[in-house]
């Protein structure tokens, strides 16, 4: 993608959802200003762009009457130099060059805490800087702290610590990307002369498409599934010719060192949380063997959610991975060797992505490096857990079919489950399965740590419940979450209602209707109204309401339902509370 | 390289960058002369002519080349060095 491209897109914006962005730099930004536009096209979204006028950041962030202020954007990109850092370094006596990264660090913290920008669920994406090694003190820069080699390096260390500390910034790792292509790559000395910008045109496209990476996280678009074709992808040769013992991976036999590394990278994206899936052409026995059998292997048998070996086409195997997952193809990832399979499902599944691996396997790694597949904006322990919900899901699965009844299996499972508000314990949590509930959701509202924490210590307007899922087999941990706004003194309007679809079918939604209506009956509310807000990807429960007994406003502008508190009689269901220990 | 082709080639870059095919230069076409030239597409211009060309313009060059005319002499110095 280059920057001329970007540039043609932005005609296309009209009619995607339009994503409010201020972008605040201290050198010329219209180009970065352009590719970000052309680039949220290409995500698929019309980024309504605000760009302040450049070296105005201080007036931006801290006047009240500024037009960032008044802009109100979901997300603002602070995009600071390190030429203009360079500069200010160069003015202050060594004293003073200790403190500038300190200096700086004051100012992006002043700016996270202040709620007039951040307070309405906004959002900070901070650039981070990368280095120009100036070589004043050349590598001897590591021992004194004035120098800003050293300064930089302690900046941009700073800035993680404060992207902990707040859960609404986000950074835009430009230093990483640097490293990756280069200074010479990322810099064109001649037009920052002549123009006041940093960026190269050709590094334009890659920093724009960091910054959408972590937009399109914040609204829920992610990875979440990688699927791995085997012979030539995770190893090396043809295990149904050469057998397990002779496949190249480890150390010894041919490139094995190649596979070695990329196996290990991927065992690093499971226990981070992304589901893996296989889908090779192989006699399943022979596949599995070198799982099983070879000791170089890093990946197991255990790291692999779903496992389809047989001579299906790709095409069809991955649909059935997608069906017993139940997540959309727009979140998966597919990595073949082979470019003949690799077209068959670019063609055939839409929204999946399938990267154009090098010919040398030696090169898969810093190639994959240099898209940037994965980003998030959340992360927590249970994520390296899910791998294994998926394999229990499956024996949940295979126990249904020995049931005749559905009462019966449901029975059988033993599940209770936990009711709790907002706690500091599952608040990660529940932000993070906002913004990855994307079917089970009614309303499809993205919270961030923030907003769960404010909406907790707000008692006054809202009744907050979290719902955790334990059966014989295991634990689900957090799967649904319900937020409830207290209109009036009879009245509570549903917000949030999402549950993972892991759940589905297990009679969650009416354990969680009795949950809320005993507390709406318990606080005298007469009526809970819920409402229906249909997206690409929720039509799952477009009937929800009316299904639990909720009957249709009429007149209303959305789909919006009502429930008779009083009348209501609890619904069957074989979920118990789980009693605190 | 003869100087009517470098200035075919550099046409064809500006027809590409500017997004316009009916674009027709001459020695004395300036940035007055065609409506999407402006100082950030002079820029866009600069890098896409490097490249075409496999050369690279000085921070001074990029200021001051006035005309198109400049603009290739410039192009023909560079590459018969």
């Amino acid at each position: 993608m280059k920057f001329k491209d970007l540039q043609r897109n932005i005609k296309q914006s009209s009619g995607l959802p339009v994503v409010r962005m201020a972008l605040v730099g201290d050198t010329a930004t219209q180009f970065l200003a352009t590719a970000i536009r052309g680039m949220g096209v290409e995500r698929g979204y019309d980024i309504e762009l605000f760009e302040a006028e450049y070296n105005q950041v201080e007036r931006q962030f801290l006047d009240p009457t500024s037009e960032l202020h008044q802009f109100h954007a979901d997300v603002i990109v602070l995009f600071q130099s390190t030429h203009k850092l360079c500069e200010r370094h160069s003015l202050l006596s060594v004293e003073k060059q200790t403190l500038l990264a300190d200096e700086r660090l004051d100012f992006v913290r002043s700016i996270c805490e202040n709620s007039a920008l951040f307070g309405g669920g906004g959002k900070l994406i901070c650039c981070n800087y990368p280095e120009i090694e100036d070589t004043v003190f050349g590598s001897y820069a590591n021992k004194v702290p004035s120098s800003f080699t050293y300064q930089v390096r302690k900046l941009n260390y700073g800035l993680m610590e404060l992207a902990q500390k707040y859960p609404n910034m986000f950074i835009c790792d430009l230093a990483g990307l640097q490293n990756k292509f280069g200074r010479d790559f990322m810099f064109a000395s001649n037009v920052y002369v002549s123009t006041e910008m940093v960026l190269s045109v050709d590094s334009l496209p890659y920093v724009a498409s960091r910054i959408m990476d972590i937009v399109c996280a914040i609204r829920g678009q992610f990875k979440k599934c990688l699927i791995l074709d085997l012979d030539n992808t995770v190893w090396g040769g043809v295990v149904g010719d050469d057998s397990w013992e002779n496949i190249q991976i480890g150390h010894g036999l041919g490139i094995g060192k190649a596979f070695t590394e990329f196996q290990e990278w991927i065992k690093k994206l499971k226990n981070r949380g992304i589901i893996i899936a296989v889908c090779s052409k192989n006699d399943e026995d022979k596949a599995k063997e070198p799982f099983e059998k070879n000791p170089e292997m890093v990946l197991h048998l255990d790291d692999i959610a779903v496992f389809q070996a047989n001579w299906e086409t790709k095409v069809d195997n991955i649909r059935t991975i997608q069906r017993i997952l139940n997540i959309g193809f727009d979140s998966m990832v597919f990595l073949d060797d082979n470019p003949f399979e690799r077209n068959m499902v670019r063609e055939n599944i839409a929204g999946i992505t399938v990267p154009e691996l090098p010919e040398d396997p030696g090169e898969y790694l810093e190639y994959l490096y240099s898209l940037n597949l994965f980003e998030t904006a959340s992360y927590s322990g249970a994520d390296k857990d899910r791998t294994k919900q998926y394999q229990i899901e499956a024996q949940r699965v295979s126990l249904a079919k020995t049931f005749t009844n559905e009462a019966d299996f449901l029975k059988s499972l033993d599940m209770v489950s936990k009711v709790t508000g907002f706690d500091a314990f599952n608040t990660p949590r529940v932000a993070q399965l906002s913004q990855r509930s994307n079917q089970f959701n009614l309303r499809t509202v993205r919270y961030t740590e923030a907003d769960i924490k404010a909406i907790e210590a707000d008692k006054v307007h809202y009744a907050a419940f979290s719902f955790t899922l334990e059966d014989k087999f295991g634990d689900n941990g957090l799967i649904c979450v319900v937020i409830l706004e207290k209109r009036d003194a009879a009245t509570l309007f549903v917000d949030t209602w999402f549950m993972s679809c892991r759940v589905l079918k297990r009679g969650m939604e009416n354990f969680t209707l009795n949950t809320i209506t005993d507390y709406a009956r318990a606080n005298g509310y007469k009526r809970i109204i819920g409402e229906y807000l249909p997206t690409a990807k929720n039509k799952m429960v477009e009937e929800h309401y009316p299904k639990l007994g909720f009957t249709k406003i009429e007149g209303a502008p959305t789909a919006q339902f009502e429930l008779n508190v009083d009348s209501y009689r609890h619904r069957e269901c074989y979920i118990q509370i789980k009693q605190e220990e | 390289m003869e100087k009517n082709e470098i200035l075919a080639k550099v046409q064809t870059i500006f027809r590409d960058v500017l997004d316009n095919e009916e674009i027709v230069l001459t020695d004395e076409t300036t940035a007055n002369d065609i409506e999407e030239w402006d100082s950030l597409s002079h820029i866009q211009l600069i890098v896409a002519i490097e490249k075409a060309f496999g050369v690279k313009f000085t921070s001074l060059e990029i200021k001051e080349l006035g005309d198109v005319g400049d603009m290739c002499q410039c192009i023909e110095r560079k590459l018969r060095k």
